[in-house]
């Protein structure tokens, strides 16, 4: 890494960016392109012209209640999977459990965070629908109407519940190893200098991992804002959130405004960048001991 | 401790509940066809389906190509950035995380727009040109995860010493590539490649909206028109997606265990 | 009654009894080492006293109060881990404040006695870092502040230097051993460097197998090693076979040649004793005092900087002695026989 002969770095200096080129290029006509082409369109009209008029359509209540609900969703699913994924990932970590739960856990985490899409929305309406396994046995069983006490899987509550199928296996995978970095010595030093084991995870443990959390926090929330599959195979269309819409826009140009399209989408940019940025900020007030 | 303990399995057990019912409720249901009676039947169904086998190939031929396409482009990437261009990698690894703050039907919207029929580059216009077009994408949702594991794989080696050893042998950069650099994060390579395996075969939206007749679209269709159908389906995929797991552990364990015979 | 009293502790892990019956009572302000090898039970027997092991037999006792089922944080105990304990999320004034924060101690309190404890460790100026800021010898010292800031009435150090450069190292036992006198705090110091337990203790167990072999002042550790494997373990120390010749004078035949002891050796004679001998009290020449001279073969030579290392024959072993480098008297020649001298008094016993 530190000094390399002056001569033949200068030479190459010259021709290493050729190296790169390749996935330079993938990466700009793939993924910044595109996203660009999205971008800038949300703010031009269809001849050209800079305008905030696009923008300032998604300001209608149904465009509004869209994202409003997909915030939602996303955001509870997020913190409800990093809460519930946290315990888990805590249980065979730190819980001292037989050491046998921990690999098969994580080999079904694995799965799990993949098993994403429709086929996660057809077990769920397997489980949860109306002639779901569960929904039959609550009330052959126990007499429970499922359906008639409000809950409907093709409905806010149903969704969270169905993505944190991959949002808890995800948050295990990533926090697993935050959690195996706690040293040992740390909870040792923080109980002999008095602490409980609350003040230790208050005072030492949550605030080493809180990078992490906060990270994971942005990224399940950008994971399940974006994820149209398992909406779309659950519900079709009728729960109205932006994913869907923007589905629904591409396919058939339902708000009959293409760049309203673009608009939308930019929106979606929109709020998964200010996830990140909110966390990314937070990190930086948090971290001025990581070096 | 005990206490500790007792929350510890209540974390476990309340989990393993929730995972465990819908796979439970999605298998049951796929038995349901015969009324009264549990059967193979919506397998039997699904699988002589003639339009099940020529999706399902399909996406298995574009997982493949997606594959090839991500390992040509990250692993001499990360190679070279490692290698010669460190100061680059903080921006190399943010563009390879995008994908995951992008949402991929932004991505794809995209795509419909940029490279339409009346374009420079009018990909959509035929159907090589969309099925490429269709890798290329895959290809681009695959990226944070291969680059990832490419990148911790040459972690492991030391690329510098390595690369100057095989020159001074008079190894050019192909050889240097295929024979020195690959096999030394094959194990990477294999477990980025069957996690991508696993996002294309059920890939969706990218699919649905380049209108290319790939499993994903497939699956969502028979959903919404068939009752029993779909759970077989969903079983069978979460086989894939477990087969697809199994695999990297299986090539990550056999890699540690020649290690630690050597 | 002492201080703090370990009576009858015994571990085990399973089947596996790593600690046996280990008693010890240690008086107030007094340093003990736990020296020995690891997996000797030292760090296990420290653990018990921190409370992070559970003795499966007998008792511990501080200040009177029978602390062995006590929590590790109501025992009113310091300690200093291996390395790297501090906690990385707070600067270097939050971590050796950390035990009085716990206590609800006011803030101004804890404010003084932080400055206090950062005087004392010799870095007043460094209370607004963070660890990874900080050298090794440096996170340590600030790791033996938080030990104490709250003053507990036990101080628990587990290999604290074994992370460190050796210079660091040297400098820093020191400093430990200054504070801890200054202190007046009791200090059970566990290291498996025999330098450091002769250097810093007023007392050393010495353990192996999870036994203490033997319980002295480092002179008598040194001195008078009570087992073979204390002689082995602490210093450099030539064992020699010898047959016993004459119980009652303490005669011995050393590879052929009699050495006379002076003092009566037990057994019947024929019969073979280990004899021991500090490389350091054997001389090469005839010295005054020391009143045994043999001759032997020189075997070896090995120049060792400021001292020379000979070992000399004695019928089939080797006996080392230590020599002086001394610019203007050549050492002599492998081959050559010289006369090598030592004082009966010296000679050890070593009962098997």
């Amino acid at each position: 890494m530190s000094a390399r002969p002056a001569a033949p770095a200068k030479a190459s200096i010259s021709l290493a960016w050729v190296g790169l080129l390749p996935f330079a290029l993938f990466a700009f006509l793939f993924l910044i392109l595109p996203t660009m082409f999205i971008v800038v369109g949300a703010f031009r009209t269809p001849e050209g012209a800079f305008t905030l008029a696009n923008v300032r359509g998604l300001f209608t209540p149904s465009i509004l209640a869209a994202f409003w609900i997909s915030i939602r969703v996303s955001f509870w699913s997020a913190l409800i999977g990093c809460l519930i994924g946290f315990a888990m990932a805590a249980a065979i970590t730190v819980g001292r459990l037989p050491n046998g739960a921990r690999s098969p856990l994580l080999t079904f985490s694995g799965v799990a965070s993949n098993f994403a899409g429709v086929p996660l929305a057809f077990a769920f309406l397997a489980t949860l629908g109306r002639v779901g396994l569960v929904t039959i046995l609550l009330r052959e069983w126990f007499g429970i109407n499922l359906y008639a006490t409000g809950f409907n899987l093709l409905s806010f509550a149903g969704l969270t519940l169905t993505y944190l199928f991959f949002q808890i296996p995800l948050m295990i995978l990533i926090v697993t190893p935050a959690l195996d970095g706690l040293r040992r010595e740390w909870s040792e030093a923080a109980q002999i200098l008095g602490a409980t084991r609350f003040q230790y995870w208050r005072m030492v443990a949550l605030p080493i991992l809180w990078p992490t959390l906060l990270g994971t926090l942005a990224l399940l929330f950008a994971n399940s804002f974006g994820a149209v599959a398992t909406a779309y195979a659950l519900t079709g269309s009728s729960l109205s959130i932006v994913p869907i819409l923007l589905y629904a826009q591409i396919r058939g140009d339902v708000l009959g405004d293409p760049h309203l399209g673009y608009a939308l989408a930019f929106g979606m940019i929109f709020v998964t960048g200010v996830a990140n940025a909110i966390y990314m900020w937070m990190r930086a007030r948090s971290e001025k001991w990581i070096r | 401790m005990k206490g500790n303990r007792f929350w510890a399995w209540s974390a476990l057990i309340f989990g393993l509940i929730y995972f465990a019912l819908p796979l439970i409720g999605m298998t049951e249901f796929s038995f349901r066809m015969r009324r009264g009676e549990y059967s193979f039947d919506a397998y039997r169904v699904v699988l002589a389906d003639p339009n099940f086998r020529a999706t399902f190939s399909y996406s298995v031929t574009l997982a493949v190509l997606t594959i090839i396409l991500s390992v040509c482009l990250t692993v001499p990437t990360a190679y070279w950035v490692r290698l010669r261009m460190p100061r680059w990698r903080p921006v190399i690894e943010f563009v390879t995380l995008l994908p995951l703050v992008v949402p991929p039907i932004v991505i794809v919207f995209g795509y419909i727009r940029l490279y339409n029929t009346s374009s420079l580059l009018p990909l959509t216009g035929t159907i090589t040109g969309t099925n490429a077009l269709l890798v290329a994408g895959y290809t681009v949702l695959s990226l944070p995860y291969m680059y990832r594991a490419v990148d911790t794989g040459l972690r492991a080696i030391d690329v510098q010493t390595l690369t100057e050893a095989a020159q001074s042998l008079g190894a050019g950069w192909f050889t240097i590539m295929t024979r020195i650099i690959l096999p030394n994060v094959l194990v990477a390579v294999l477990s980025g490649a069957f996690l991508t395996f696993a996002i294309v075969i059920g890939e969706f939206v990218l699919a649905a909206l380049l209108n290319r007749p790939a499993f994903g679209p497939y699956m969502q269709l028979i959903g919404a028109n068939r009752a029993y159908e779909p759970a077989a389906l969903a079983v069978i995929s979460f086989g894939i997606t477990w087969a697809c797991m199994g695999l990297i552990q299986l090539v990550t364990r056999f890699s540690q265990a020649t290690r630690a015979s050597r | 009654m002492a201080f703090l009293e370990l009576e009858h502790l015994r571990k085990f892990y399973g089947e596996n009894e790593v600690v046996k019956d280990f008693n010890l009572h240690v008086e107030q302000g007094e340093f003990i080492s736990f020296l020995g090898p690891s997996g000797c039970g030292k760090t296990t027997t420290l653990r018990m006293v921190a409370g992070f092991e559970t003795p499966t037999e007998g008792v511990i006792r501080i200040d009177g109060r029978d602390v062995s089922r006590l929590r590790p944080n109501a025992r009113d105990i310091g300690m200093v881990f291996q390395a790297y304990a501090l906690f990385p999320n707070m600067t270097v004034a939050r971590n050796v404040g950390f035990g009085m924060k716990v206590a609800r101690r006011p803030k101004a309190e804890i404010e003084a006695r932080v400055a206090e404890m950062l005087r004392l460790i010799g870095l007043p100026d460094l209370g607004e870092r963070y660890p990874f800021q900080l050298s090794g010898g440096q996170q340590q010292r600030v790791a033996l502040a938080r030990a104490l800031a709250a003053r507990p009435k036990v101080l628990l150090l587990d290999e604290p230097l074994s992370a460190l450069d050796a210079k660091i190292r040297v400098s820093l036992r020191e400093e430990i051993r200054a504070i801890q006198k200054s202190l007046g705090i009791t200090t059970i110091y566990v290291t498996h460097d025999q330098e450091e337990a002769l250097s810093m203790s007023d007392r050393i167990v010495v353990m192996n197998a999870g036994v203490a072999e033997q319980i002295g002042d480092p002179f008598a550790i040194y001195g008078r090693p009570a087992t073979r494997f204390v002689a082995n373990f602490v210093g450099q120390l030539n064992t020699l076979r010898a047959r016993l010749v004459d119980p009652a004078a303490g005669t011995v035949d050393l590879g052929g040649q009699p050495v006379t002891l002076g003092r009566p050796i037990p057994g019947p004679a024929g019969r073979e004793v280990s004899l021991a001998i500090r490389p350091e009290a054997v001389a090469l020449g005839a010295l005054p005092g020391n009143d045994v001279t043999i001759e032997a073969p020189v075997r070896e030579m090995n120049f060792l900087g400021s001292v020379i290392r000979i070992k000399a024959g004695l019928g089939a072993e080797l006996v080392s002695l230590d020599l002086f480098n001394n610019a203007a008297t050549r050492p002599p020649e492998v081959g050559a026989t010289v006369p090598i001298s030592f004082a009966a008094a010296d000679v050890l016993v070593i009962e098997d």
